[in-house]
């Protein structure tokens, strides 16, 4: 090829290999809105309903790959999820070039990562963790890990709607009896079952991906989302107002992100609970507190009662005190 | 439509059997292993030439040497036989080595014109140095961004030449003028479609048509000739992810 292609060239050629062909769908492709690991997003029209959605689709569709087999894996996944905080899916098919796609919600927000910094209190950061939680324990409930649980896959909206994003890792699980655990209740084992999760892969994100994902074991259950949840939590108690972190916070935390998936939190909810239970000024199940942690924290739950109490006791003693003799 | 390099010949010949290259070039039988080489020299000589000018700031001269110097290298020293796809890309691989060469440059004045495989290839050095001067950005990206980027540069460049001569081929030429006039030349994405299809005199449903064959078939050999030029299907996926996904 005796031609010059200038940086903008190659960068129009790019575009033109990377964008989807959308010829004998009923959608119209506007731009790209990302790149994901398999992957790019793209938002596009859908001339029949005359919305915008976006367009998932991977990059490669070789035969020999599985990541046809693990976008439609996804789409399947997402669809069987029906809750406020997991992005809703529309569509599924195969462009003209036989590679597959499905198409979702356009989600209009910022990603948690790019939005923390306009959400200064922790009380506020920690209402977002527990939609995120939410949507997470619906998903464990319907046999679902997401195993890519991260600040960047989670999207805030503009009326505060929290999405938890990019199931492209997540994995539907059949669950069986676990080893018994030292209160002599059984752990529920997921064992994965579906495709492209060959024995020694490892996926996820390092800094947010469990110990035991990092390893690649093949028997992950919903604790390593856990651990990942815990993660996002240190990522939003850092540079929290107020503080230090209380303690009773860190040690949830801690909890959280313990080495052994047997010390973690055995379920979300219970994550979730221990949250709720720090916002409302009750204790919190990972943090065994003496008297004088229990007497403060009880002062400063009933803080108001105490104060209209002190200020009646008070006047009380003002009204005795100077009353005419 | 010409070739840069005459090495390799006309590239439908070759068999497009995955991961043919670095099998090839370990190969036994030495037609096989000369056309992997060719197959890898003609994507790789323009940016190892660039890289070597723009990164090491070599002047015109020992840049060319130092080129044929690393591709008689990769034959004589057995470099291709040491690449192992799961420390790292081919491309990578083949930087590092380059930056090895130029390192040890003073070893290399003792060069001597070479027989083999790849003796003195001819490679069109004046047509890589006049791309050079029309860079828009210089050496100020760090060395694994130029080398990739003169690496897809030089992978789109073949795979349009290609796309030419099949389009052709199928009487399909006007596609391939679509594709130039909206996806290469500058200003051609300002043009509406019904603008395009008064130019052409062909209908504006005809210039959707046609720039979504073109694009498709560009897209296809895009794939079909990294495909030849990786070493493994986890490195041909990252590859094409780096190539298209993302930008540089």
């Amino acid at each position: 090829m005796n031609r010059w292609l200038s940086d903008s060239a190659v960068e129009r050629l790019r575009a033109a290999a990377d964008s989807p062909d959308l010829a004998g769908t009923r959608y119209r492709l506007i731009d790209k809105l990302g790149q994901g690991g398999m992957g790019g997003v793209f938002r596009v029209e859908d001339t029949a309903l005359d919305r915008q959605v976006a367009l998932k689709v991977i990059t490669v569709g070789d035969r020999e790959s599985d990541w046809p087999a693990r976008l439609l894996q996804e789409a399947r996944v997402i669809a069987k999820l029906e809750h406020p905080g997991i992005v809703p899916v529309h569509d599924a098919g195969a462009l003209a070039d036989g590679r597959p796609f499905y198409t979702m919600k356009l989600v209009q927000g910022k990603r948690l990562d790019e939005h923390i910094a306009t959400i200064p209190g922790l009380s506020d950061r920690l209402r977002i963790f527990q939609r995120i939680c939410d949507a997470v324990a619906f998903a464990h409930a319907h046999g679902v890990l997401h195993r890519d649980l991260k600040p960047g896959n989670v999207m805030v909206g503009p009326f505060g709607e929290v999405l938890v994003m990019d199931w492209g890792l997540s994995k539907l699980v059949g669950t069986s009896s676990g080893p018994a655990t030292g209160q002599g209740a059984e752990a529920p084992v997921a064992e994965i079952v579906g495709p492209g999760t060959a024995h020694g892969s490892v996926f996820g994100t390092p800094g947010y991906m469990a110990p035991e994902q990092t390893r690649g074991e093949t028997s992950v259950d919903e604790r390593a989302d856990i651990y990942s949840l815990g993660a996002v939590l240190q990522f939003l108690l850092a540079d929290a107002s107020p503080s230090p972190i209380p303690r009773a916070l860190a040690a949830v935390r801690r909890q959280a992100t313990a080495a052994d998936p047997a010390d973690r939190y055995p379920s979300v909810q219970e994550l979730a609970d221990d949250v709720a239970h720090f916002l409302d000024g009750l204790a919190v199940s990972a943090y065994p507190e003496g008297p004088l942690a229990r007497a403060w924290r009880w002062i400063v739950r009933n803080r108001a009662w105490i104060l209209l109490l002190l200020a009646y006791m008070v006047t009380r003693a003002l009204l005795i005190f100077f009353r005419p003799r | 439509m010409t070739d840069d390099t005459g090495i390799g010949g006309v590239r439908q010949q070759f068999p497009s059997t995955h991961w043919s290259l670095i099998e090839g070039t370990r190969s036994p039988h030495a037609e096989e292993r000369r056309r992997a080489l060719d197959t890898l020299i003609t994507a790789y000589w323009k940016p190892v030439y660039k890289y070597i000018r723009l990164h090491w700031k070599k002047e015109n001269e020992p840049a060319k040497d130092l080129t044929q110097e690393f591709f008689a290298r990769l034959v004589e020293k057995g470099l291709l036989a040491r690449f192992d796809p799961d420390r790292a890309r081919l491309r990578t691989y083949l930087r590092v080595c380059v930056d090895g060469l130029v390192m040890n440059e003073d070893k290399a004045a003792q060069r001597v014109k070479r027989g083999g495989d790849v003796s003195l290839l001819p490679l069109d050095f004046e047509w890589a140095e006049g791309e050079l001067h029309q860079l828009e950005v210089a050496a100020a990206c760090n060395p694994e961004e130029l080398f990739s980027r003169e690496f897809a540069r030089s992978l789109f460049g073949l795979a349009l030449g290609r796309l030419r001569r099949e389009l052709e081929e199928k009487g399909k030429s006007l596609h391939f003028e679509l594709l130039e006039l909206y996806d290469i030349e500058e200003g051609g994405k300002q043009l509406t479609y019904d603008e395009v299809a008064q130019r052409f005199r062909i209908k504006p449903t005809d210039v959707t048509n046609y720039l979504a064959y073109a694009r498709r078939e560009f897209r296809r050999i895009v794939l079909d000739e990294l495909h030849a030029m990786t070493a493994t299907e986890d490195e041909f996926r990252r590859e094409a992810q780096t190539l298209l996904g993302v930008k540089l």
